[in-house]
C-alpha cells in the first residue's frame, strides 16, 4: 500500500465476479451473480438463511469451484489458475472464520505465526514482534502465550482476525464476525473493521446478516435472494435502505417492518 | 529503505525514505531509545515526505518505538507520521483487556506428588461412577426402560459385525498362517510338523483368535467410539442430552456395549475358522501334510471347552473395548486436539486392560481347571 495508493481518489477493482453460479451437484444455490469489489470497501454480503452466502465466500476463497462463471483478484482470472497461482493469490487474501478456526493444539502467537514462517523471509526476532503487533492491534496484546481454548468466543474472532491479518493482505474475508458475540463485543469488532479498513487500506469482503454490522461498517452490498437464487439488490446499505429496489430487499433491512405493521 | 535522524535541541528527526517492504534489517528500537536515553533527547519526530510503500515490518518498528519511547518518557510524536500509520499504532497501543498471569511455577515435590495422586484417586472414582452408571443403564435396558433408539443400536450392530468381517478375516488367517510358520520351524526339528494343525486349533481357539479380535476392534471400534462421542461433547451434543435429562449411558454407551458385546463372539468364531484355514494354508502347501491328516488332528485338538474360554475372553473385549471408547469419548475435551487424545487413550487403555484382564481370567481358568 503506496500513500500514493492511499491518497488516490480513483479505487481500481479488487474482486470482479461474472456470471457465478453456486451449486452443490443439482442443488442450485445461485445463479449468474456478478458483481465487483473495489479497493479498500467493506463489502457485505447479504441476505436470508439458505440463500448461499457461506457459499460464495467459499467460492471467493477458492475452498469450492463456482458452477459456472469466473472470479477475478486483482486483475488475474482466480478460477482458471493453477494450483500454484491460486496459492499466490490467496496469500495476499486473509480470511477470518467464523468461530476463529484456531489451532486449538497452538498457541495465540504460533496460530499468528504459521503463516508468516511459512511464507516470509523475516527472522525469529522479527516474527515474534509482528505477532505481538498484531494482537495489539486486534486488543490482546499479551495473550501470545494463551491456547484457544483459555479465551472467550470474542477473543477468539480477534485472534483469527490477528492470524487473518498476518501476512497483510489486501483482502481479508470475514464469514458472519458478529455471530455468537454479545452487542458490545460485535460493536468492538466491527469498530475494530472499520479502524482497519481505513489504517491499513486492507478491502474487506463480509458475510453477515446483521443488520447493525451492515449499515455500521457496509460501504457497498449485494443482496442475495433465497427464493429466486438471484443478486436482488447492489449497492450501499444505507442507499439500498432509503430505495430499496424490491420488497424482498426492504423486508431484509428493514426487518419485515411492512408485514409486522 | 532509508533511514536517517537528525538531533537538534533534544529533538531527533527520523526520515524515512524509500519502501519500507518485507523490512528486516530496520533498526533496534531499543537501541534506539537508550541512545536517545544517554544524549538526553525528550522528543521524537518523523518526517514522512519521501516514504514510499510500507508493510507491517514499519509498522512494528514504530509500534516498539512508541511503546519503549512511552515508558522512557520520550515524547515519540506520531502525529508527524502519515494519518493511517498513526491510526494504526494507536490502535495497537491501545490495550483493551491485560491478560492474568498464567501459573507457570512448579510445585514443590510433594505438593506435586499429592496433587497427582489425587488426580489418580479423582479419575478412579470417576471410571467406578462411570460403571456403575453402565450396569444401571443395562438393568434398564434388560427391564426394556433405557432411553435409546433402537435405530442407533442397529446401527452400532451393523458397524461392529458384517462391516469388520473382511479386516477380521483377513488378520486372522495371516495369523493362523504365522502360528503355523512359526510352530512349524521348532516342531519340524523332531519330524512333528503334524502337530502344526493342533498348535493352530488349540492356540487360535482359547486365546489368539480372541486376543487378536480385542486388538482389531480397539483400533477400529473403539476409536470410532471415543471419536463419535467426543465430537459429540465438542458439538455440545453431550450437554444437550444431560440438560434433557437423559442419561447418557442409556442414550450412548449401552447400544455400543451391548452391539459389541454381541458381535464379538462370532466374530471370534470366524477369527477362529479363518486362523485354522491360514494354519492348514501353511500345513498343506509347504509342510506336505494332506487335507484329511490336518483336519483329522485339528479335530482331535479341538475341545469344547477351549472354545468356550476363547467365547468368554471375547465378551469381556468387547466389554472393555467399549467402555473404554465411551468414557474417553464422554470425559473428552472442548476441542479438536481433545479428539484426538480421547481416541488414543481409548485405544490404548483398552489394549492394556486386555491384557490385564487375560492374565486375571487365565489365572482363574487354571485354578478351575477349565
Amino acid at each position: 500500500m503506496t500513500k500514493d495508493e492511499h491518497e488516490q481518489s480513483g479505487k481500481s477493482i479488487k474482486i470482479k465476479a461474472t456470471d457465478i453460479s453456486v451449486a452443490y451437484g443439482d442443488f442450485v444455490l445461485l445463479e449468474n451473480a456478478s458483481f465487483e469489489v473495489k479497493e479498500r470497501d467493506i463489502f457485505i454480503i447479504m441476505g436470508g438463511s439458505g440463500c448461499g452466502k457461506s457459499s460464495l465466500l467459499r467460492c471467493l476463497t477458492g475452498l469450492m469451484p463456482p458452477a459456472t462463471g469466473s472470479i477475478e483478484i486483482s486483475g488475474v482470472d482466480f478460477t482458471a489458475a493453477d494450483p500454484l497461482s491460486r496459492n499466490k493469490i490467496m496469500q495476499k487474501c486473509g480470511i477470518l472464520y467464523q468461530g476463529g478456526a484456531l489451532f486449538s493444539s497452538m498457541t495465540l502467537a504460533e496460530n499468528i505465526a504459521l503463516p508468516l514462517e511459512q511464507y516470509s523471509h523475516y527472522s525469529k526476532k522479527m516474527i515474534a514482534e509482528l505477532v505481538s503487533l498484531k494482537l495489539a492491534l486486534v486488543g490482546l496484546a499479551g495473550f501470545e502465550d494463551f491456547y484457544p481454548s483459555e479465551i472467550s468466543g470474542g477473543m477468539k474472532k480477534r485472534a483469527g482476525l490477528a492470524r487473518a491479518l498476518a501476512l497483510d493482505p489486501d483482502i481479508l474475508y470475514c464469514d458472519e464476525p458478529s455471530a455468537g458475540l454479545d452487542p458490545i463485543s460485535s460493536k468492538l469488532l466491527d469498530d475494530l473493521i472499520m479502524e482497519l479498513n481505513q489504517s491499513l487500506g486492507t478491502t474487506f469482503v463480509i458475510v453477515t446478516h446483521e443488520l447493525a454490522s451492515i449499515f455500521t461498517i457496509g460501504t457497498n452490498s449485494i443482496f442475495l435472494d433465497a427464493e429466486t437464487k438471484r443478486i436482488m439488490g447492489k449497492g450501499n446499505p444505507q442507499d439500498l435502505l432509503k430505495n430499496p429496489p424490491n420488497d424482498a430487499v426492504f423486508n431484509f433491512l428493514t426487518r419485515g417492518k411492512d408485514e409486522n405493521a | 529503505m532509508q533511514f536517517e535522524r537528525t538531533a537538534e535541541n533534544n529533538k531527533v528527526t527520523i526520515t524515512l525514505r524509500g519502501d519500507y517492504i518485507a523490512c528486516n534489517n530496520a533498526p533496534s528500537p531499543a537501541h534506539f531509545i537508550a541512545d536517545l536515553k544517554k544524549e538526553n533527547i525528550n522528543k521524537v519526530v518523523f518526517s514522512t515526505k519521501e516514504l514510499g510503500a510500507w508493510d507491517s515490518s514499519l509498522v512494528v518498528f514504530l509500534f516498539y518505538l512508541a511503546k519503549l519511547g512511552n515508558a522512557a518518557d520520550i515524547d515519540i510524536n506520531l502525529k508527524t507520521l502519515p494519518k493511517n500509520l498513526e491510526r494504526l499504532i494507536n490502535l495497537a497501543l491501545k490495550v483493551d483487556r491485560k491478560p492474568q498471569s498464567k501459573h507457570l511455577s512448579r510445585l514443590p515435590f510433594l505438593e506435586s506428588l499429592g496433587e497427582h495422586t489425587l488426580v489418580i484417586i479423582e479419575a478412579s472414582l470417576k471410571s467406578i461412577r462411570f460403571v456403575k452408571g453402565i450396569l444401571k443403564s443395562f438393568v434398564r435396558f434388560c427391564k426394556s426402560k433405557a432411553i435409546m433408539r433402537k435405530v442407533d443400536f442397529l446401527f452400532a450392530l451393523e458397524d461392529c459385525t458384517y462391516k469388520a468381517v473382511g479386516i477380521v478375516s483377513l488378520v486372522s488367517f495371516m495369523v493362523g498362517l504365522i502360528l503355523a510358520f512359526v510352530g512349524a520351524i521348532q516342531l519340524k526339528a523332531f519330524g512333528a510338523q503334524i502337530y502344526v494343525a493342533s498348535l493352530v486349533a488349540i492356540g487360535m481357539l482359547r486365546i489368539m483368535g480372541a486376543i487378536m479380535m480385542g486388538i482389531i476392534m480397539a483400533g477400529r471400534t473403539g476409536a470410532s467410539y471415543a471419536a463419535t462421542i467426543g465430537t459429540m461433547q465438542v458439538n455440545e451434543e453431550i450437554d444437550a442430552l444431560k440438560t434433557m435429562g437423559i442419561p447418557i449411558s442409556d442414550f450412548l454407551v449401552i447400544p455400543r456395549i451391548t452391539s459389541l458385546i454381541i458381535a464379538m463372539p462370532f466374530l471370534t468364531i470366524l477369527a477362529d475358522i479363518m486362523g485354522i484355514l491360514g494354519g492348514a494354508a501353511v500345513g498343506i502347501t509347504i509342510l506336505g501334510i494332506s487335507p484329511q491328516e490336518y483336519w483329522q488332528y485339528t479335530r482331535d485338538a479341538l475341545a469344547f471347552n477351549d472354545f468356550f474360554v476363547g467365547l468368554f475372553y471375547s465378551i469381556v473385549y468387547g466389554f472393555i473395548i467399549a467402555a473404554c471408547g465411551c468414557y474417553y469419548g464422554i470425559n473428552c475435551g472442548r476441542d479438536a486436539d481433545s479428539v484426538g487424545i480421547a481416541t488414543t487413550r481409548a485405544v490404548v487403555s483398552a489394549i492394556v486392560w486386555m491384557i490385564v484382564a487375560t492374565g486375571i481370567l487365565t489365572v482363574i481358568f487354571e485354578v478351575l481347571g477349565i
